[in-house]
């Protein structure tokens, strides 16, 4: 119930019985300064503090090879694994291998993500769907993938197809399980909303249940393209002729850590690009979303 | 803008997720008003239902021995309600006596229901919440829904008339709360209602902007002439606003008071606070009981 047009008369003489005690004791408060934080921030550039603990480490690095502390057969020091790194990509191993690698990545995201989201569009927007397939999803989702590559090689022999089909099946589930509680997620009040404005069924998927379910499929993707290198490595490790984990095996048989280290370097670069471009288009697709971004 | 042709809403008792059907292709909503253009669509529904009462005169709300249940409770319980053209009705009620039940069953999102209920094809309702679609702007949501492909200036013009051209391009979240709750009002006026249900629609609005707020719903009102149904739990809103303020308890509506007064309404006219005096005394929190509770 409001009253907010109590009459005025009843409430001036309450105020001034309330001011009374108040105004009694005259000692002033102790007052502090609230700094800006804008100044703070913008003494030192983000981009100069973020770089700064990487570099520091890699200082360390290099300080400890060059003292004889790190030896070379256990770990390379930093100036060796650039050079190599300059050499192997001057004789062109290293593109092509990367080259096989992402090729192996995308082709495997590609059926992932097909896969994962027609699975969690069908349980997600239709009650038979979900029964018939969440519940098989749910169980298959707590076998280790890993442990299917033994069954793989078997079923796809050694070439190309049980690696994309490993990397396959770790994209689907992240996929799958985020763009499904996303569908189920979205305001039921939303749903509401639009059947009022008198969407069609079709109408309420396309403009209320898919943008909404967006947030979620997208933090899904980020997941799958976690797993995917995860899973491109596990891969690369079982009877390739080609690839950075290729690469890798044979640095292996030759000590060579400092090749070891650039291939991981190039797993980590990789994964770093894609994180990359799916922010990139969260930001795109999210636009409408204020988000919270830290002090 | 009076139109007596009426769509029942239909008891779907087992299909309860059905989507509401949707404008039929027939009549082309965003037409003005001429009421013979959508006689073919409903009067074959309206036929058999409706013919009974037809001698009452034109109504844009009629229901009749209408009753929903909860869990086998019932939440309302025989509730007859007539809604002239162009009236506007204001429905008290304490908390839980059934009101926004009422509500959602007049905008058709609530089809378990025994008894007659008939409504005009264009309704639109406008939430307590403003319930617009994040990932859409808000020219987009104020077109959200409306038949073939109305151009931005629509939605321009309908939201010039809350005075919120200027956002028409912002995304919902980045509007304040008075903002955001206009815009809700365009898109429900957007589709030329005859009847606006309007669910508390200032319920979350700070007290200088709900005034504002109470203000533009008089105006459009006044303006569109439309038959406006408004929820609320505020009595002053009430009295300022309606031709008429229901009081629903125990599922029925239990009073009816017409508010005779002249407009614009003044607040301080002793007439409007003996009105106001009368409907707290029927919802029970006269000034004799308002400090007890």
């Amino acid at each position: 119930m409001t009253v907010s047009h109590a009459p005025p008369q009843s409430g001036t003489p309450e105020i001034s019985v309330e001011k009374a005690p108040v105004a009694a004791p005259a000692q002033a408060p102790e007052l502090e300064p609230l700094t800006s934080t804008r100044a703070r921030r913008t003494r030192v550039p983000r981009w100069l503090r973020r770089t700064t603990g990487p570099l520091l480490l890699l200082a360390l690095w290099q300080l400890l090879s060059s003292t004889g502390a790190l030896p070379p057969e256990i770990l390379a020091s930093p100036g060796t694994i650039a050079g190599v790194a300059r050499d192997l990509i001057a004789d062109g191993s290293l593109t092509q291998a990367m080259g096989v690698s992402v090729q192996r990545v995308a082709s495997g995201l590609l059926l992932g993500a097909v896969i994962g989201t027609t699975l969690a569009l069908l349980s997600g927007l239709f009650r038979v769907g979900e029964d018939l397939v969440d519940a098989g999803m749910q169980m298959l989702r707590t076998v280790p993938f890993v442990g299917l590559i033994p069954l793989f090689i078997i079923w796809f022999g050694i070439g190309e197809a049980p690696k994309i089909a490993i990397i396959t099946l770790g994209v689907v589930f992240p996929l799958y399980l985020n763009a499904y509680a996303g569908i189920r997620g979205v305001d039921a009040q939303l749903i509401e909303a639009g059947q009022s404005l008198g969407l069609t069924r079709w109408g309420l998927v396309r403009h209320v249940v898919l943008p909404g379910a967006l947030p979620g499929a997208l933090t899904g993707l980020r997941y799958s393209l976690g797993v995917s290198w995860l899973a491109l490595v596990f891969a690369e490790q079982v009877n390739a002729d080609a690839g950075i984990g290729f690469l890798m095996m044979q640095a292996r048989d030759f000590l060579r850590t400092d090749v070891i280290v650039v291939c991981l370097i190039v797993y980590a670069f990789l994964g770093l690009l894609a994180d990359l471009a799916v922010r990139l288009l969260e930001r795109l697709l999210l636009q409408w979303r204020p988000t919270f971004t830290g002090q | 803008m009076a139109t007596d042709l009426h769509r029942p809403v239909t008891a779907s008792g087992a299909a309860a997720d059905a989507a509401p059907e949707t404008a039929p292709s027939t009549a082309p909503e965003t037409a003005p008003s001429t009421a013979p253009e959508t006689a073919p669509a409903t009067a074959p529904e309206t036929a058999s239902t409706s013919a009974p009462e037809a001698a009452q005169g034109p109504a844009a709300v009629r229901v009749q021995g209408l009753a929903r249940s909860f869990d086998g409770r019932r939440v309302i319980d025989e509730l007859e309600l007539t809604v002239r053209p162009g009236e506007f009705v204001a429905l008290l009620g304490r908390s839980g006596c059934g009101k926004s039940t009422l509500l959602k069953i007049l905008a058709g999102l609530d089809r378990e229901i025994d008894g007659t209920v008939l409504v005009p094809r264009r309704k639109a309702t406008a939430f307590q919440a403003p319930r617009l679609m994040p990932w859409k702007k808000v020219w987009r949501n104020v077109l959200l829904g409306l038949p073939g492909r109305p151009g931005r200036e629509v939605a321009e013009q309908v939201l010039a008339e809350v005075g919120l051209d200027h956002r028409a391009d912002a995304w919902p979240k980045t509007l304040s709360g008075g903002e955001a709750q206009r815009a809700s009002l365009a898109r429900a006026l957007v589709r030329e209602p005859d009847l606006l249900l309007l669910d508390e629609p200032f319920g979350a609005l700070d007290a200088l902007t709900r005034l504002k707020a109470q203000r533009l719903v008089g105006e459009v009102w006044q303006r569109r002439g439309c038959a406006v149904l408004l929820v609320t739990h505020d009595v002053e809103e009430a009295v300022l606003l309606a031709d008429r303020v229901l009081v629903m308890e125990d599922g029925v509506i239990a009073h009816e008071v017409t508010v005779g007064l002249d407009r614009p309404r003044d607040l301080t006219d002793p007439r409007f606070a003996a009105l106001r005096g009368e409907l707290l005394d029927l919802l029970g929190a006269g000034p004799g009981t308002a400090h007890a509770a």
